[in-house]
């Protein structure tokens, strides 16, 4: 009898245009009077329930999750002995796991009195415990076991971690624990991945970290044929990545499959614990464990009922609710995949899409070099009044006027949209047909093959404050599920509002402070082609190209919604790329920068960074002050990134991602993005400022010396990101020719004056850039935090996507790090402005220490820059970061800019064959049974522009000099000068590491840094003694730090995971042609495998 | 707004050269980062105080979490903890052991004990080398000694391979494991003027020419002891000074062989018999640990200092050596030509090295 409470939720269309803010904020410019903003309530029986009323149920030292739906599942896979007994009517796969322990190095000395340590090793799985001889008194003990096999079923294989136990034998006490190793053996079920686990592993113990390592062997042996595997869900591979894996074709992608896992948490609360810490946090490192597992096997038969064979995107996290529970959760997209034959093989002709589409009937002139043509702006400005007066509370009389005004003026010119229309509508109406079925047309992807996605309509987002209750019955998550679907359904009505049928690029998270909880999602709205989304769907093949009629490198930046229907008014254009459709003038993506985007100049991180105070309280009243507090940050991210974009010359964002974190006593904001110039939208006009009272001398001059720090920075920031957009003659299709500044006006402002309004409207049409009006000195610090954002140093560019638009020629070095600051927020007094102002100092320090410590590597960018930020307590903001930096070389990007047929526009990643490999795959036939011939691996060679760089770095396997094996470790999903040859299985790893001894490790920096290290190597490890060399897409999904400086304690949780590889340097593939498999370096035993 | 908490961690561990040289040198964040900024890296790279002082920590944990890996350097390149490249891996191995010769020369012979860790600071004071770097360094030199104490075969090759040291700078820990083993006297007021490359050039000379190693690698004594049997043999070789004949004869073959040939001939005679006896003595004394000490103090006391008032030339003294070593050959009666030529060797070598100002 869970009760759920339900406080108001906040929801926001974003196009880069539209917020959704509640009516009583006032709408902001081209706002959309959608968004919820119900009183809070509370439906439901009342809280009573809440805390008291269910038995808490505890499972005991099992600590078993619960399965989440079906009664039928009773027994948890790990809790009753013999486990195997009793689950779901499908057939179990019985199979054999067989573990040797080979020996251990590096034991820690556990007698005190003879230096040695007597150790020996517990193997354990399901409830099966195997034990070693004690090898005397050694610190390198060669245990050089038996096989100890393990007879199990499939279910119990997916679920279980296998759990190594090192422990140092004691004739007359107790045997100490040296520490453990978990293994994942997901890996080993499927048929394309690792064959084996072999290696050392650190051996880790939570309070002491790694201690020596150990070195073991583990099998799997199924019994059953292929065939069989089918019933299970064994067979499904996992990957990180959110695009199709490299090696991989995809067949059908189905879409969107998700889950979630309920348990009581073993320690919420560490510090006053019962029993020792170190074994509750041994017990929630199993369970989470455990449950991973078994969430992956449910997810897995989920994809098995939509017939596809793959999960890719996927994304598991934690939410740790503390006292109410341990949510585990994951999303994905389902996906049928079939494994490249020949991963060296390449289709010849990599324009070949926009060459077909370039036939298109419906584009008589897609000449996309050619600038002979194109509508200037023909919609008037909007104007947008918004007044966030200290209230909050007063509803703004100006917006109203402007949102009815402004599809009327924009109607003049729009008649290529209308010739459009029937097609978009005949498109909708298909891909609808194949999106109906689905729940949820969600897709984690970030990155497509060319001509999936055809239209971008623009960020979608919801969020929802709840309250944590206690789960009652975590067999019945339902509150959760409800939570979320809830959320979907918001994220899907606003993906149709904007004539989108899909939303893409789709990302699940919470922040969690106390009892309450801030539920997030966001995507983009999308129009997809739905010949990828159904199985064997050949026949419109033909039809369908002439939906696909947007020329390639604009089509997707043309609107989806109909003109002159617009879900919201926004300043449309002519596609300044191919003059046929219409397009917004900026527009905000949480997607990767499509590989056929037409991009001008470099790209470069761009931040929103924000702080709100809000008044201590409990439950609802809490809950209540939080909603209340989120529509403002929302549309204060929003028009920062606006101001910022503007202030680089640019119009679009790649990689929006907005995080939203709740405190004690604040809200913090941080929206990472990725900020390019799209040559199919218009230039961006500049910003310019008013002064509230023009009398005053001295304050015009401050106001016209900050105007010309604004308009000076423009100009820097279009020569440092190279923004030369050619010009257009605009006469030539008769538009409105632009004033030579044109300007439209963003007013804050606080009075409720209709004249305002007037003067706004005089200067439309005239007008595209912003106005910020200093009214106050609110408004003071807002301008001048514009200007604090200090450009990266020369030789530096930085990202949050996968690859930076504009620099193409990538060298193999990479660096990938993790850096985490946590900072006191001192002020005694504090106020917004001076948080704000303390937030971007953070942040912007980060960014500057980032610089400095890679200043060795320039030039260089740091790519998929990705910032998570917490508020552990009361005052205390912590900050991650997980970045890599790529090293590029110079000569070669002039070399590329200089080249006359380019001019300054540069296909996104032309350099990325990798990337086009697959979707060009995709291009062709689906269906067809000769997707590549030998011949074509002649454009190999083309594709490696750096030859000579390569040996340099080749990243020799361990073979002499019994040297660690070295493993690369990327967020991106691949590597520069790379092929991945051999996806190996997912990586997804939890530790929790605490101390008793704060000082003594050297503060809180010693022992987090410590830790991390011990992440990275055990990660490094797991993925060697899969016989892999690096870890893409990887990804630190949480950092959850703590401390106790009184009691001289500390305690962090650390979350990670990614995609095991294997790959071969190109200059390698290169000297040895068709010979992907001399790649896996020490298990000749995995060499018959046929999939490589 | 102060960071409480900032940690950098690379998948490849990053290593700053000049902060990992600040650090060995013993200076604390704080010296660091004045001395990094007189470096003028702030106005190089355009960036903060703050940036810099928290560049330094950084590397200073991660120096701080390496050092127990860098005190067994095999371990360094087995460890699973930080991915570091080879060559990076040889360079903090060997800046690590590197050592500063005046703090080397100042230890010479001296027992590595926690009473001569003691006196550090007023050896940090003499030579100018920061207490801290002093310890580290005297600390190496006493984990190297232990390491390879009780191992046989050349000292230089089973340090090059416990610590992945460089050849010479394995030569030069085999030094001074030789000089703390032997425990030689070189802290005498007349040996200041020989350096620490003196010393162990001669190090070099004794183990060479004297150990066991020298004559059969697999034998049974480390090579920092120097045989006993062989010691014991040199007694043997007093007959040379002990029989007057043999002396007189001994004299005179030099002597003639010599004439015409060094400016200081007269002197020659006048003191050849002394030079002898000291020479002789040397060796003969080894058997006795507090004579072993002498060893140095009595080649500079008793053949150095009188050549050296003398006005010998450097070239004067090889002639001589080469003469004095080569003539007993033709001495009737004289039976351990071998013993003798083995123990001059060394002898010489020694000498020759340590006949300067």
């Amino acid at each position: 009898m869970g009760t759920m409470r339900t406080v108001p939720d906040f929801s926001v269309v974003r196009s880069g245009h539209e917020v959704q803010i509640p009516e009583q904020v006032s709408v902001p410019w081209q706002g959309l009077h959608r968004a919820v903003s119900r009183a809070p309530t509370i439906p439901g029986p009342a809280p009573a329930g809440r805390g008291g009323a269910a038995p808490r149920m505890r499972s005991g030292a099992a600590a078993a999750p619960r399965h989440r739906r079906g009664g039928a599942a009773a027994a948890a896979p790990a809790g009753a002995a013999g486990g195997g007994g009793g689950r779901r009517g499908r057939k179990k796969m019985p199979g054999k796991l067989k573990v040797k322990i080979v020996a251990g190095r590096h034991l820690p000395v556990m007698d005190r009195a003879s230096d040695l340590t007597d150790a020996f090793v517990e193997v354990k799985f399901g409830n099966t415990t195997f034990k070693t001889d004690v090898y005397p008194k050694s610190l390198n003990p060669q245990w050089n076991s038996e096989w100890f096999k393990f007879e199990v079923d499939d279910e119990e294989l997916q679920d279980e971690p296998l759990q190594i136990t090192v422990l140092d034998h004691d004739t007359y006490s107790a045997n100490d624990a040296i520490g453990k190793v978990y293994i994942d053996i997901d890996p080993l079920l499927y048929s394309e991945a690792a064959t084996v686990i072999s290696g050392w592993f650190p051996i880790y113990d939570t309070i002491h970290g790694i201690r020596g390592e150990i070195n073991v062997v583990v099998k799997v042996d199924l019994f059953n044929d292929l065939n069989r595997f089918r019933q299970s869900s064994c067979g499904v591979k996992f990957f990180c990545t959110t695009s199709i894996p490299k090696c991989y074709r995809a067949v059908v992608i189905h879409g969107f499959v998700e889950e979630l896992v309920v348990n009581e948490d073993p320690e919420y609360q560490w510090i006053d614990r019962i029993r020792t810490p170190r074994a509750s946090n041994e017990a929630r490192q199993r369970l989470i464990s455990l449950m991973s597992g078994e969430l992956q096997r449910k997810i897995g038969l989920k994809v098995l009922e939509m017939r596809g064979n793959a999960v890719v995107g996927y994304l598991q996290c934690f939410d740790l609710e503390g006292e109410s529970g341990l949510v585990v959760r994951a999303i994905g997209t389902a996906c049928t995949l079939d494994k490249l034959s020949n991963t060296s093989a390449f289709l010849p002709a990599c324009n070949s899409p926009s060459k077909e589409m370039k036939e298109i009937p419906f584009n008589e002139d897609p000449n996309p070099n050619t600038y002979s043509s194109g509508p200037s702006t023909p919609l008037k400005n909007q104007t947008y009044s918004f007044s966030p007066s200290k209230s909050y509370s007063r509803q703004s009389s100006s917006s109203d006027t402007d949102l009815s005004l402004t599809p009327k003026t924009g109607m003049g010119s729009g008649s290529a949209g209308k010739e459009g229309g029937p097609f978009k509508t005949l498109l909708r109406q298909q891909t609808q047909s194949a999106l109906e079925q689905r729940e949820f047309p969600f897709f984690t992807l970030t990155t497509f093959p060319p001509g999936f996605l055809l239209h971008v309509g623009g960020v979608v987002s919801a969020r929802s404050v709840k309250l944590l209750d206690r789960i009652h019955n975590p067999d019945e998550p339902e509150t959760r599920d409800a939570w979320w679907a809830e959320i979907r359904q918001e994220i899907k009505s606003h993906a149709k509002a904007l004539g989108c049928h899909a939303v893409v690029g789709y990302s699940e998270s919470t922040s969690i402070c106390e009892e309450v909880c801030i539920l997030s999602a966001s995507g983009t709205a999308a129009v997809l082609n739905p010949r990828f989304l159904q199985d064997g769907t050949m026949e419109g093949c033909l039809e369908q190209r002439i939906e696909e009629a947007s020329p390639p490198g604009c089509g997707f930046c043309h609107i989806p919604y109909d003109e002159l229907n617009m879900p919201f008014p926004a300043h449309l254009t002519y596609c300044y790329n191919c003059r046929k459709q219409k397009v917004p003038d900026v527009l905000f993506t949480t997607i990767d920068l499509p590989v056929e985007a037409i991009v001008v100049g470099k790209g470069c991180l761009i931040q929103a960074r924000l702080c709100r105070l809000k008044k201590k309280a409990q439950a609802e009243a809490n809950a209540t002050s939080i909603s209340n507090l989120l529509p403002f940050m929302e549309y204060e991210v929003h028009t920062q990134l606006m101001n910022k974009l503007k202030l680089r010359g640019m119009n679009a964002l790649f990689g929006l991602r907005i995080q939203i974190t709740v405190g004690e006593n604040m809200l913090m904001g941080l929206a990472s993005a990725t900020g390019v110039y799209l040559a199919a939208l218009p230039t961006p006009g500049g910003i310019q400022i008013a002064g509230k009272t023009p009398n005053d001398g001295t304050y015009e001059q401050h106001i016209s010396h900050m105007q010309k720090k604004i308009n000076d920075t423009i100009a820097k920031n279009k020569e440092l990101y190279e923004i030369n957009p050619p010009e257009l003659p605009e006469e030539i299709i008769g538009s409105p020719i632009p004033e030579p500044r044109q300007r439209s006006r963003l007013l804050r402002s606080q009075s409720e004056s209709s004249d305002e309004v007037t003067e706004l409207d005089l200067s439309h049409g005239k007008k595209d850039a912003f106005v910020l009006e200093i009214d106050d000195t609110d408004a003071m610090e807002d301008v001048h935090s514009l200007l604090t954002d200090v450009p990266p140093p020369s030789g530096f560019y930085s990202c949050n996507t996968e690859i930076m638009p504009g620099i193409n020629n990538w060298t193999p070095e990479i660096q990938m790090f993790t850096a985490v600051r946590v900072s006191r927020l001192s002020n005694i007094n504090p106020t917004n402005q001076t948080l704000n102002k303390n937030f971007n100092d953070l942040c912007e320090n980060l960014l500057k220490s980032l610089y400095f410590k890679l200043r060795s590597m320039v030039p260089c960018c740091l790519c998929h820059v990705n910032f998570t930020v917490a508020l552990p307590e009361d005052e205390l903001v912590q900050i991650a970061v997980t970045a890599v930096a790529i090293t590029y070389d110079k000569n070669q990007a002039l070399q590329a800019n200089k080249a006359p047929t380019e001019k300054s526009q540069q296909r996104a990643s032309t350099d990325n064959e990798e990337q086009l490999q697959f979707p060009l795959e995709l291009c062709s036939d689906p269906l067809s049974s000769q997707p590549f011939s030998p011949a074509k691996a002649t454009s190999l060679e083309k594709a490696s522009p750096l030859a000579e760089g390569y040996l340099r770095h080749r990243s020799v396997p361990s073979c002499t000099n019994s040297t660690v094996s070295v493993v690369k470790m990327t967020p991106l999903s691949f590597l520069p000068g790379a092929k991945i040859t051999k996806y190996l299985g997912i990586i997804n790893m939890f530790f929790i590491r605490e101390t008793t001894s704060l000082r003594e490790e050297g503060g809180v920096s010693g022992f987090l840094h410590a830790f991390i290290a011990e992440v990275f190597a055990m990660v490094r490890a797991h993925v060697a003694a899969l016989g892999g060399n690096a870890v893409v897409s990887y990804i630190m999904k949480q950092c959850v730090f703590m401390e106790n400086p009184n009691k001289n304690q500390a305690q962090c949780l650390i979350n990670v995971s990614g995609d095991a590889v294997i790959f071969v340097r190109e200059s390698e593939l290169e000297m040895l042609p068709v010979q992907p498999s001399a790649a896996a370096p020490q298990h000749t035993s995995s060499a018959g495998d046929v999939t490589t | 707004m102060s960071s409480d908490l900032d940690v950098f961690v690379g998948n490849t561990t990053l290593i700053d050269e000049e902060v990992y040289r600040l650090w060995l040198d013993g200076h604390s964040v704080a010296e660091a980062v004045a001395r990094r900024l007189r470096g003028g890296v702030l106005e190089r790279e355009g960036t903060s105080v703050a940036v810099l002082q928290s560049d330094t920590r950084d590397h200073y944990r991660t120096f701080q979490m390496l050092e127990r890996l860098l005190h067994a350097p095999p371990r360094l390149l087995q460890q699973l903890l930080f991915q570091i490249p080879p060559e990076r891996q040889a360079l903090l191995i060997q800046r690590y052991y590197a050592f500063d010769e005046a703090l080397a020369r100042e230890l010479l012979g001296k027992k590595l004990s926690k009473g001569t860790k003691k006196e550090l600071d007023e050896v940090s004071a003499r030579t100018g080398v920061g207490i801290r770097s002093c310890r580290r360094q005297f600390d190496n030199f006493k984990r190297v000694f232990k390491a390879v104490e009780e191992l046989r075969g050349p000292l230089a090759e089973n340090i090059q391979q416990l610590f992945l040291l460089p050849p010479a700078l394995a030569r030069d820990y085999a030094a001074i494991v030789f000089f703390a083993n032997s425990r030689f006297e070189t802290g005498k007021r007349r040996l200041q003027f020989l350096s620490f490359a003196d010393f162990a050039a001669c190090a070099q000379s004794l183990m060479g020419h004297w150990s066991q190693g020298a004559l059969a690698p697999e034998a049974a004594e480390p090579d920092g002891d120097l045989p006993k049997s062989f010691l014991q043999d040199l007694k043997e070789l007093k007959v040379l000074v002990a029989d007057k004949d043999l002396l007189d004869q001994h004299k005179s073959l030099v002597c003639s062989a010599l004439r015409g040939k060094i400016s200081v001939h007269n002197e020659l005679e006048a003191n050849f018999k002394a030079l002898s006896r000291a020479l002789v003595n040397v060796g003969g004394k080894l058997t006795h640990a507090r004579d072993v000490r002498d060893f140095f103090v009595d080649l500079v006391e008793k053949v150095i200092e009188p050549c050296r008032s003398d006005k010998w030339s450097p070239g004067d003294l090889r002639l001589f050596l080469t003469h004095y070593t080569a003539a007993p050959r033709n001495l009737p009666g004289f039976r351990h030509q071998a013993l003798w030529e083995r123990y001059m060797a060394a002898i010489s070598a020694c000498l020759l090295r340590m006949y300067h100002d």
